[in-house]
């Protein structure tokens, strides 16, 4: 009896919670966020939150969605994934969200997932790296170009250009080790020949010894370097000290002012895959991704006072690609949600075209990159 | 009678082992199931920190480094030995214990700031191997880590984890409570108050620092790898700077040289982040604020000035 008793009040109780949960969310779609506001991802989480936050407030003031005004819960993980991990619990159970928009760094999002799976809430992340997404989970979905798509649309242009040997330099942090191997799994496909590789660790800084080697490995046409923070930047200064003709390639993590800011003079004529936000202003009035790109871009400038960056623009698409299916299914019932994001099609985001269906939840082809170069310290479409 | 057995240092293992008994009654949903479970894998850890830090007086801020080897040991055994995790978990133990003892006897014979510095870089130098060897680590993003199964049974989710571990922290405090009561705790006492007076009462300074610094790390290494469990994924940070530090705050807190102190330190940092949402964008700030004011008015800690107070115990 003691044993029945102590194993089922605890989940009565919880039942009668759930209970109190779910005939409030008649009234509100709880909309739950566990993001990196501050940590050492914080440039991830802090544009992610701002943006949620004035777009939410933005949907409510035009009447909320199907009716329902939409509540916003963030918590912060401070980049930590046993606390996002206890904070996606407490969203769960505790504030019973209706659906997650979580996950800042890849890690923090792996630690969600299978709470969400279990508990079969949408959620969808914005995770780099492809293993968020890919094999595709019922309940998971992600809005960040994967570093696999960045690396192959580097190779496609080197192919362009009838490059095919190149060096890379990659960061040892999460995002360059992992672009690092996923660019490995890809290069034969495109015809292209890693010569020569070379590391730098997340506190270097000078990469000199390095790209001495580089300079000195013969035949090598081009040099790419997956990594962000201000590794690249250093890496593209030490390149132009060093006068290393090949065109250099940097990734999509360097898609923010900084980096230019950062390297200077010698970032001009450095070529990298980012997302049209970079360049909204600069694409032709027909290209369909412009008002999108800008109107984010307007609004989260003129809301923050902060340069706009990649990162804020993912949490915009998961928002709107959220909102947008829950629309479609007329509800915030989970599983109809579930069902109408799977099934978004031609939904114009700051991160492209996306199409998803149950073996793609990401949904973003190679068109969502745009090739970029800087050009006298400001982003250029290249060709 | 009462008070001599309040004192005694079973009474606390006792209390213990009646609150994890009855807290699930009264904890409302498997949210807080969850938080109670954080509670007892981190007071394991800092129960055995506490051996070292609060009874033989040495100040570690490596031990996130033996907290990794046991994360990683169930992460890495499983995944690529094909050991099975119980066994993974005891070869942790049994790994960060024999890596303590190689690295403790040079490291003990430092002292004070020496010995902090040298802990600390043992500590890094494990989170940098752990973030580097990624075809081992799964790297910076870290690695998924395998539900144990024992015979037939799955052990996932709040409900099971809250009970292994605080069972675990129970059997953990009571061994604590024994080492304290014997000769061995007395001889740490007489280290901490004094090295060179232990030396000349005949105590062999360098051996009982050792078995200090053994026991902690085990106790670190089967708390790591019940975090590791529990959430189904490690990385590095497991083992960061951050992590030491937290051990070390968690046991200053809640009271050096008291067992029941390294707990209340651990239940008030797991508890804080998730109490202080309610001040949104200043929630560091109050944390920071908290952590203040605790060591201003009560410095020796939450539960020894508490004892002292209720006259509990012979100032």
């Amino acid at each position: 009896m003691t044993t029945y008793m102590r194993r089922s009040l605890p989940r009565l109780m919880a039942a009668a919670a759930f209970i109190v949960a779910a005939s409030a969310a008649h009234a509100d779609i709880k909309i739950g966020a566990v993001l990196s506001v501050t940590g050492p991802a914080s440039f991830l989480g802090d544009p992610e939150k701002k943006t949620l936050e004035m777009y939410v407030a933005d949907i409510n003031a035009k009447g909320g969605v199907n009716g329902q005004k939409i509540n916003l819960i963030i918590y912060d993980d401070a980049g930590n994934p046993n606390q996002a991990r206890t904070f996606g619990t407490r969203l769960i159970e505790q504030d019973g969200v209706d659906a997650l928009l979580a996950g800042s760094t890849t890690a923090t999002s792996m630690a969600i997932i299978p709470l969400a799976e279990e508990a079969k809430i949408p959620f969808i992340n914005f995770a780099g790296a492809v293993q968020a997404v890919f094999p595709a989970k019922p309940y998971i979905f992600k809005t960040p170009h994967t570093d696999l798509m960045a690396c192959e649309k580097i190779f496609e242009d080197l192919k362009k250009r009838g490059l095919t040997k190149i060096a890379m330099i990659s960061g040892k942090d999460a995002f360059g080790a992992s672009m690092q191997q996923q660019c490995m799994t890809v290069n034969a496909k495109y015809g292209i020949d890693v010569l020569h590789q070379e590391t730098y660790g997340p506190g270097d800084t000078d990469m000199t010894p390095q790209l001495t080697n580089i300079k000195g490995t013969a035949g090598i046409q081009a040099v790419v370097n997956p990594g962000f923070g201000q590794g690249p930047a250093i890496v593209t200064r030490n390149y132009k000290q060093l006068d290393i003709k090949v065109p250099l390639y940097q990734s999509h993590g360097v898609g923010s002012k900084q980096f230019i800011d950062l390297a200077g003079a010698a970032a001009d004529g450095v070529r990298l895959p980012a997302a049209a936000l970079l360049v909204a202003d600069k694409l032709p009035a027909s290209d369909p991704q412009k008002k999108v790109v800008v109107d984010y871009k307007t609004t989260y400038e003129k809301n923050t006072g902060q340069p706009v960056s990649t990162f804020g623009g993912h949490a915009y698409d998961g928002l709107m690609i959220l909102v947008d299916a829950m629309k479609r299914a007329k509800s915030a019932d989970k599983a109809k949600v579930r069902d109408a994001i799977e099934a978004t099609k031609n939904f114009m985001g700051t991160g492209g075209v996306v199409n998803m269906s149950a073996t793609d939840h990401l949904g973003l082809d190679l068109t969502a990159f745009r090739m970029l170069e800087i050009k006298n310290g400001d982003w250029t479409l290249a060709n | 009678m009462m008070r001599r057995f309040v004192q005694s240092p079973y009474a606390v293992v006792l209390a213990l082992a009646i609150v994890i008994a009855i807290l699930p009654l009264v904890l409302p949903s498997t949210f807080y199931l969850r938080v109670a479970a954080l509670i007892w894998i981190f007071a394991l850890a800092v129960v055995g920190l506490n051996l070292l830090i609060g009874f033989a007086g040495q100040v570690s801020l490596g031990h996130a480094g033996f907290f990794g080897i046991g994360a990683y040991a169930v992460a890495i055994g499983p995944t690529h030995l094909g050991i099975p995790p119980g066994l993974a978990l005891i070869l942790g133990a049994i790994a960060a214990g024999v890596v303590a003892f190689l690295v403790g006897r040079p490291i003990l014979r430092l002292r004070g700031h020496y010995l902090a510095v040298a802990t600390l870089g043992m500590g890094l130098l494990f989170a940098m191997v752990f973030a580097n060897e990624s075809a081992w680590t799964g790297g910076p993003d870290g690695m998924p880590v395998p539900r144990p199964v024992l015979f037939g049974w799955r052990m996932s989710g709040p409900w099971t984890w809250y009970w292994i571990a605080g069972v675990t922290l129970v059997i953990g405090a009571w061994i604590a409570a024994n080492v304290i009561a014997s000769p061995t705790g007395r001889a740490l006492r007489a280290i901490h108050d004094s090295e060179t007076a232990a030396q000349v009462l005949g105590i062999d300074v360098a051996r009982y620092k050792l078995i200090a610094f053994v026991l902690s790390a085990v106790y670190a290494a089967i708390a790591g790898a019940y975090l590791a469990m529990f959430d189904g994924l490690v990385t590095p940070e497991a083992s960061g700077f951050l992590r030491s530090i937290e051990f070390v705050t968690m046991a200053v807190l809640g009271g050096l040289g008291s067992t029941l102190g390294g707990i209340v330190g651990a239940a008030l940092l797991v508890l804080l982040p998730q109490l202080l949402t309610v001040f949104h964008d200043y929630e560091h700030i109050a944390l920071g604020l908290v952590m203040i004011v605790v060591m201003i008015f009560v410095p020796a800690g939450i539960v020894p000035s508490l004892a002292n107070l209720l006259g509990w115990r012979k100032s």
